[in-house]
């Protein structure tokens, strides 16, 4: 089948941003996901940040793995540039995308399947290895495209659709996040678009390796009374630890809020994120007792969300190879190619 | 007292060492001596999969003939592992030479009565003069350097100025190596005076040829060819390229102003990671490419499929090696071409290059790049351990300063802008290769969606069959317009007319040229053709209609490259006879002499039984 575009009649009262874009021209084209899927609304919240950020669209390149999250980049930024690649895999294309320009936002999407079991090993390497990115599993458990099986994420002791209990222990993707060197970990629920649109915006600045694990629930196989990434599952317990407002470098900064409630947390590259503290003692930039919180509100029955975890001096890949500032896609003969007469040099070294 | 082998520049010696020693840069020496000396020498590194231990061996052809590929059989072993003593030794020709460390007295029954011995108290001469142990072992390669050259020789001068060039910058070194070299001298010429026959004279037979390995050739290629991202998965015998992409990159590629960087190098977690890492950026505008071995290829196969079918240009170099695992990984094959050519799942098949020696590994390693920009495709540049981890002799690197890359058809932002069409999968102009845009270029024009094979011409997701087959039958357009820009076979015919051919490739051609020689002078005639890529060029298929039989010279058991032509150049399989070695070491002008002289003896008996009947 071939997907209809969307009409692209614009509301006249559609408010624009600082590009002159409305959020329509963020859109892609419509989702063949199921009806409800939690999966479109983080589409919705990716197209409202990038609005709201006035990236040029075309300056965002979007990749993803195999599975319904992966399948998600055609529906958000029309006009940016693509890439449906293999399954796991998705973490080693981006980064090899973003070596050849380092100019472009990196944006990977993918699903518990493609990043907790045949992904693993590229999810933790490409954190560790700092690529500037975000990445956004989707995350529901289960595998939806071939119906139904449980995913590594699935709690121990949950229940599919089939009544079948799963007795392994899930992958703790933030957890293994904030371990492996990742400097940006937030946990959302597709259905609390407040939280995840300005996570979302956060982890476009951030320079480094962002990761949003954000659970989505999905409608068809894994939204029973015996799941724990059901819709319902997840409102009961998610425990949002602070709340994000992204203040763009321009702004000036003011703090209106009741002292110690609200915090300034300064980036590497000089832009602020503003943290309203909901848990007033969480310190998302203290690894150590951030881990140690979240495994104890783990072990309490709650899914902790909002930003986990921020280490303020990030650095990206680029700057650990020292690479120059010029996009690598963009040298020509001149600037790579030795020439005849230094080859001549080495030819007589090899006499 | 046994017959003595005599001759002069045209003889084998063998170095029996431990790996770790430190022989490997004495061996070097002794080999480069030689060169300077004006007499061209084949060498090569027969080693374990060990870093200290286990045995190792480096054997030098000395031959002012040329003949650079592997002879077979030793005339002088230079015995210095006690591990290994019996086999080296059994190795040696009759009247052959067999040189070891006297010190400790060994009973005759240790020894052949048809081979020279050269006893050297080695260990106690360097025993007497140093005392630390990794002195007396490193001096100990260098007091044997010596006296070798004493005794075949070589002109020590030549040796000393190699040791000053070796230690540049770290000079106050040079001193103690050029006493270790004059005590082996001093104790050849005082005691072993004409111990052996063999004996390398000054000669003009070297001209300006280098001598280097195909790993460093190739990377240079990369380099020269403007690849600026390689991602890499540490395999023998692979690793040596990427770290001499490394090495020239940090030499060439540093920006003067800055300090900063022209190229990005990963080290990925595995092979997986490397060729996705490298699709990623040859997506994205890049020149990218990765070093890797058979096993290396059989893991990237999905990866290859998916670059194939969204036409990405991404370079692997597959230096081939013997099988999985460990043993034959240490070993040189030519037994990766099939799974290269046909890598992946569905319908794919692959642009292949088969350099022969550094010199080609350099050129081809910079053509990769501008066939895989041209063509939309994986290239895999395919060298072997053979040519990619030995020292081979070879005309000089050459690179014309008018070149310039061959980026393909890759649209601008302003021929975007200007309304031209675009889709990403449209045959414009009948070769079967689309035009493409790089992510950001154009803020509303050209952005497109990759996927595996769901789409039509302009990249929308379908999975209609119609298109589905049109965009195959497209690619194999492409494919054909691919033999027309790979590189060329050389073809060289025989003296006289024959109706009998020999095909070969890679590093076979210096055992095949010396062969052929020796063929015809047993009055067997044959025109010759090195293959030099997949796709076949017409030329490949030509010359072996034009012959009657065609044998098939390989490095592997199967006869992949056999297979190749069978399938793909629909040949009648009866024409061609393969020619297979594949023990792991080199193939010499021995066997394909031996091989090709029974076959033909076969052929000819047959051909004459059918005259009879």
């Amino acid at each position: 089948m071939t997907y209809l575009a969307k009409p692209k009649l614009h509301h006249p009262r559609l408010s624009t941003n600082a590009l002159g874009f409305t959020r329509r021209d963020y859109e892609g084209a419509v989702s063949t996901l199921c009806a409800g899927c939690g999966h479109d609304s983080i589409s919705g919240a990716i197209i409202q940040a990038c609005f709201e950020l006035s990236l040029p669209p075309h300056r965002v390149a979007k990749l993803s793995g195999i599975g319904c999250s992966s399948k998600t980049p055609t529906y958000f930024l029309g006009a940016s540039h693509g890439f449906n690649s293999v399954h796991g895999r998705m973490p080693s294309v981006l980064t090899g995308a973003s070596l050849a320009n380092r100019e472009l936002v990196y944006l990977g999407v993918s699903g518990d399947g493609d990043s907790a079991s045949i992904g693993l090993g590229q999810f933790a390497h490409c954190l560790r290895r700092g690529v500037n990115m975000v990445y956004i599993v989707e995350n529901n458990g289960v595998y939806g495209l071939t119906k139904g099986q449980f995913s590594a994420t699935a709690d121990k002791g949950s229940r599919s659709k089939k009544g079948v209990g799963n007795q392994d222990s899930p992958i703790d993707l933030i957890g293994m996040a904030i371990l492996l060197g990742a400097t940006f970990v937030a946990r959302s629920f597709s259905g609390d678009k407040a939280q995840l649109v300005p996570l979302i915006k956060a982890a476009i600045e951030h320079r480094g390796a962002a990761l949003i694990d954000c659970i989505s629930p999905c409608v068809a196989f894994n939204n029973h009374p015996d799941s724990t990434k059901s819709y319902d599952y997840v409102r009961a317990h998610n425990e949002a630890v602070n709340f994000l407002d992204v203040i763009e470098r321009r702004e000036e900064i003011t703090l209106e809020q009741e002292p110690g409630t609200v915090e300034l947390v300064r980036q590497h590259d000089g832009s602020y994120l503003k943290l309203r503290k909901l848990a007033p003692d969480y310190d998302p930039t203290d690894k150590i007792a951030a881990m140690t919180y979240l495994k104890e509100r783990e072990a309490a029955g709650e899914i902790v969300t909002g930003l986990l975890y921020l280490d303020p001096r990030s650095e990206d890949l680029h700057d650990r190879l020292g690479t120059v500032r010029a996009p690598l896609n963009a040298l020509g003969e001149k600037e790579l190619c030795p020439g005849s007469a230094a080859l001549e040099t080495i030819n007589a070294s090899l006499r | 007292m046994p017959m003595r082998l005599e001759a002069t520049n045209d003889f084998v010696v063998k170095f029996a060492n431990v790996n770790g020693s430190g022989s490997a840069s004495a061996n070097r020496l002794f080999a480069r001596s030689i060169l300077r000396m004006g007499v061209p020498i084949a060498s090569r590194n027969i080693f374990p999969s060990n870093i200290q231990g286990l045995p190792t061996w480096y054997e030098i052809r000395v031959t002012e003939a040329g003949h650079l590929g592997r002879r077979g059989g030793v005339d002088l072993m230079i015995a210095m592992n006690p591990q290994t003593f019996a086999r080296d030794l059994a190795e040696i020709e009759p009247g052959g030479y067999l040189f070891y460390d006297s010190t400790r007295p060994m009973p005759p029954s240790k020894f052949r009565s048809d081979v020279n011995v050269v006893g050297m108290p080695l260990t106690e001469i360097v025993n007497a003069r140093y005392t630390d142990a990794r002195q007396r072992q490193l001096f100990k390669n260098i007091v044997y350097v010596g006296a070798l050259a004493e005794l075949l020789g070589i002109d020590l001068a030549e040796v000393e100025t190699l040791i000053g060039e070796q230690f540049r910058g770290k000079e106050k070194l040079i001193p103690a190596n050029l006493e270790a070299l004059h005590m082996g001298r001093d104790h050849a010429a005082a005691h072993l005076k004409d111990a052996v026959g063999l004996k390398v004279r000054r000669a003009d037979a070297v001209g300006n040829r280098i001598f280097l390995e195909g790993n460093d050739a190739a990377a240079l290629g990369a380099v020269y060819g403007g690849a600026t991202v390689c991602a890499w998965y540490p395999i023998t015998p692979s690793t040596s390229m990427a770290e001499a992409f490394t090495k020239h990159c940090h030499r060439f590629r540093i920006d003067p102003d800055t300090g900063q960087k022209r190229f990005a190098i990963v080290q990925a977690e595995d092979e997986l990671a490397s060729i996705g890492m490298v699709i990623g950026a040859a997506w994205n505008g890049a020149r990218a490419f990765t070093a890797t071995s058979g096993p290396g290829i059989s893991l990237m196969q999905e990866f290859i499929g998916l670059a194939y079918f969204a036409e990405v240009p991404a370079v692997i170099f597959d230096v081939q090696r013997g099988g999985p695992s460990t043993g034959m990984p240490t070993r040189t094959q030519q037994s990766d071409i099939l799974s290269a050519a046909y890598a992946s799942h569905g319908d794919t098949k692959h642009v292949l290059l088969f350099p022969e020696d550094p010199r080609e590994c350099f050129a081809f390693g910079a053509l990769a790049f501008d066939l895989a920009d041209r063509l939309q495709t994986p290239v895999f540049v395919m060298l072997d351990l053979d040519i990619g981890m030995n020292e081979w002799l070879c005309e000089p690197l050459a690179w014309d300063d008018g070149r310039r890359y061959d980026r393909g058809k890759v649209l601008t932002a302003e021929e975007l802008e200007a309304g031209r069409d675009f889709g990403r999968y449209l045959d414009v102009d009948g070769d079967g290769i689309p035009y493409r845009t790089y992510p950001g270029t154009h803020p509303s024009r050209g952005a497109f969606f990759t996927r595996g094979t769901s789409r039509d011409a302009y990249a929308r997701y379908t999975e209609e069959g119609a298109a589905y087959v049109d965009n195959m039958q497209r690619l194999l357009r492409k494919f054909e317009t691919a033999k027309s820009l790979v590189p060329k076979p050389v073809r060289e015919d025989a003296a006289n007319p024959t109706r009998h051919g020999v095909i070969y490739f890679g590093s076979t051609a210096p055992a095949m040229r010396e062969a052929l020689a020796e063929l015809k002078a047993r009055g067997i005639e044959l025109d010759t053709l090195r293959v030099r890529a997949f796709p076949f060029a017409e030329e490949v298929i030509d010359f072996i209609l034009e012959h009657d039989q065609v044998f098939v010279v390989e490095q592997n058991r199967d006869g992949q490259l056999k297979t190749l032509l069978v399938n793909e150049g629909a040949i009648d399989p009866a024409r061609l006879i393969s020619v297979l070695h594949y023990d792991g070491a080199p193939i010499t002008a021995r066997f394909l002499i031996d091989e090709i002289a029974r076959r033909w003896a076969l052929l000819t008996g047959a051909t004459n039984r059918e005259a009879a009947e």
